[in-house]
């Protein structure tokens, strides 16, 4: 595997990045001429309203879509040149959403995991075995090991999904609305959790819907709008009232979040309602 | 379960392997069953050493020359179209995605009563069904291409193509002569009756090569079960993998409808059988082989003896075992 480039270094060459990509679905073109490039380690975060082509942007990093124009690189190389299970031994992605077999248990699922580093003649090594059960005490799923996935809530298959993608051992991983579907407690839980992933040296991509959880989470933020990267970097430089109204057609006042210190956006009301009612 | 020999490693399933050696004690069972029974009983020892050409000439001449043929072309038939039909069920990610419901069987059909009406003989109609088959395929997976095949395109696109076939052969049936119609019809049942070693003998070729492809392309089929992205995000080529996999899926049902005519329900519910009796959460081909093979020599088998002298077609009964099995099967699984 590709050593990763120095760090700290404003223009190294990060192990992912898209270079004048256009990106189109059939006909239709969501994105074109994007460059963008993940800084190694950090938590990224993508986001916009809907349609401005952000989870379209993870795909074409993830190398689900094959850019039109321009190329994905990974470690140096452009990423469709690399084999496959080579590239999956470094890159993982969360699909927003994937099916479960019928009748499959948590362990099997988790360890389906480690696909792109078996071989016919050899399905389940003990190095199979440690990376599943490391990934199932990561994400808590150990207990529900033997439980049927279909069988259980929201919350718990998507951490079995995450343990799934985690038992993969990449580097990268890429996760494309991880937190759709789940209730807000739920939410916080996978985000934590990815979190920790990324504390624990990961690079994480994670495509988000909601600002403030982005700002909260993210060490680097990438902000775009129709097709185009808006404005990136740490939350704190990026986030202005100007950049939501300019992005989100929002008019909204940023105070900083108790919790954390980032920023925090508060809609504006249009009605003021008075305090001491 | 795994067994680890130096780097190599292999995994097992044991409810898996417990439900692969009953097939094969059942399959066994039936066959030395359809050896045995008849208008001539052959007791069981003298069966067994009539196999292995040790027994009185009569013996011999009953159950191989004149039984084991059909027995063997059943089991052969069985398992393609078990396989063919666990092909397609985990492409398509749907248990209407067999072969017999999305235009393949029907296009053999096509191709096979074309054969009749021609005036060909045993082994034009089974060019002609094989040819069916693959012109049918081809054309279903191209009408239903957009830049790869998503599994409910290719359903949408086959129970199109077997809407308009099954008109095309009841039409091609109307306009034939009489006795053509009647030969073409009891070849569109379905029927492993008069079927000898040259029937047998492509059958068994075609499983010979296409049981080893389908096994290694079962693991990536698994995953692709579970989502094309998913399955890409694992480093499987999707759409190289399922066009080994059409490719093997189609060549099985053709072969084994040039064989036996398109004997319904086998391909359709052997696999729905094979997962539920192995509990895997995935398409198992060897299993689905082997159900397909024990649901239709135990068919031909009751369709011979059952109503004794009569002999019924064997598509009659995989459709009355097949359907009745599964129906139970799908209520318990309500609960």
């Amino acid at each position: 595997m590709a050593t990763a480039p120095a760090k700290g270094s404003p223009l190294m060459a990060s192990r992912l990045s898209g270079t004048s990509l256009t990106l189109a679905y059939d006909q239709r073109v969501v994105a074109a001429g994007l460059t963008v490039s993940i800084p190694d380690e950090s938590f990224t975060v993508i986001i916009g309203p809907n349609a401005c082509g952000k989870s379209t942007l993870l795909r074409a990093l993830a190398r689900m879509l094959k850019p039109r124009t321009g190329a994905v690189h990974l470690d140096g190389s452009v990423i469709t040149s690399l084999p496959s299970k080579e590239v999956a031994r470094r890159l993982g992605l969360l699909p927003q959403t994937s099916i479960v077999p019928d009748g499959i248990t948590v362990a099997d699922l988790v360890a389906r995991g480690r696909y792109p580093h078996q071989r016919l003649m050899r399905q389940w090594s003990k190095a199979d075995e440690r990376a599943v059960s490391e990934a199932m005490r990561a994400t808590d799923v150990t207990e529900l090991g033997d439980r049927i996935v279909d069988e259980l809530s929201g919350g718990q298959r998507q951490r079995v999904w995450l343990a799934m993608a985690l038992a993969q051992e990449t580097p990268i991983l890429l996760l494309d609305e991880p937190t759709t579907f789940l209730d807000i407690s739920h939410q916080i839980e996978v985000l934590d959790l990815c979190a920790d992933l990324h504390e624990a040296g990961r690079t994480m991509v994670a495509v988000l819907h909601d600002l403030n959880q982005a700002c909260r989470y993210a060490t680097h933020l990438i902000v775009m709008r129709g097709g185009e990267i808006v404005a990136e970097g740490e939350p704190g430089d990026v986030v202005t009232p100007e950049l939501v109204r300019q992005v989100f057609d929002l008019r909204c006042e940023i105070i900083q979040d108790p919790q954390t210190g980032t920023p925090l956006i508060v809609p504006e009301a249009r009605r003021r309602v008075t305090a001491s009612a | 379960m795994t067994i680890r020999v130096g780097s190599w490693s292999v995994r097992l399933a044991p409810r898996a392997l417990l439900a692969g050696t009953a097939l094969l004690v059942l399959a066994c069972a039936v066959t030395v069953a359809a050896l045995a029974t008849g208008e001539y009983m052959v007791p069981v020892p003298d069966v067994v050493t009539a196999v292995f050409g040790q027994g009185t000439p009569v013996a011999e001449m009953i159950v191989a020359k004149l039984r084991a043929p059909r027995v063997v072309t059943g089991l052969l038939v069985g398992a393609a179209f078990g396989l063919s039909g666990a092909i397609f069920q985990s492409l398509t990610r749907n248990p209407l995605g067999s072969p017999d419901f999305i235009g393949f069987t029907a296009g053999a059909s096509t191709g096979g009563i074309i054969a009749v009406v021609a005036g060909g003989s045993a082994m034009t109609i089974a060019g002609g069904a094989l040819a069916g088959c693959v012109i049918t395929a081809v054309l279903v997976y191209a009408l239903a291409y957009r830049g790869g095949v998503q599994g409910y395109r290719l359903v949408l696109v086959g129970i199109g193509a077997n809407a308009l076939l099954l008109a095309v052969n009841s039409y091609l049936l109307t306009r034939a002569n009489i006795n053509d119609a009647a030969t073409a019809g009891a070849w569109l049942t379905g029927s492993l009756s008069g079927r000898g070693w040259d029937h047998a003998g492509p059958v068994a070729l075609a499983l010979a090569v296409l049981l080893p492809v389908s096994a290694y392309v079962s693991r990536p089929m698994r995953m692709i079960e579970m989502g094309d992205d998913a399955a890409r995000a694992m480093g499987i080529r999707v759409e190289a993998v399922r066009a080994v996999a059409i490719a093997a899926g189609v060549l099985l049902s053709g072969v084994a409808t040039a064989a036996a005519g398109p004997v319904i329900f086998v391909a359709l519910a052997a696999p729905q059988l094979a997962r539920r009796l192995t509990r895997s959460p995935g398409v198992t081909m060897g299993a689905s082989a082997l159900t397909g093979a024990v649901l239709l020599t135990a068919a031909d088998l009751a369709a011979q003896r059952l109503l004794a002298p009569t002999q019924l077609p064997v598509g009659v009964l995989t459709a009355a075992i097949g359907g009745t099995y599964l129906a139970l099967l799908l209520r318990k699984d309500r609960h």
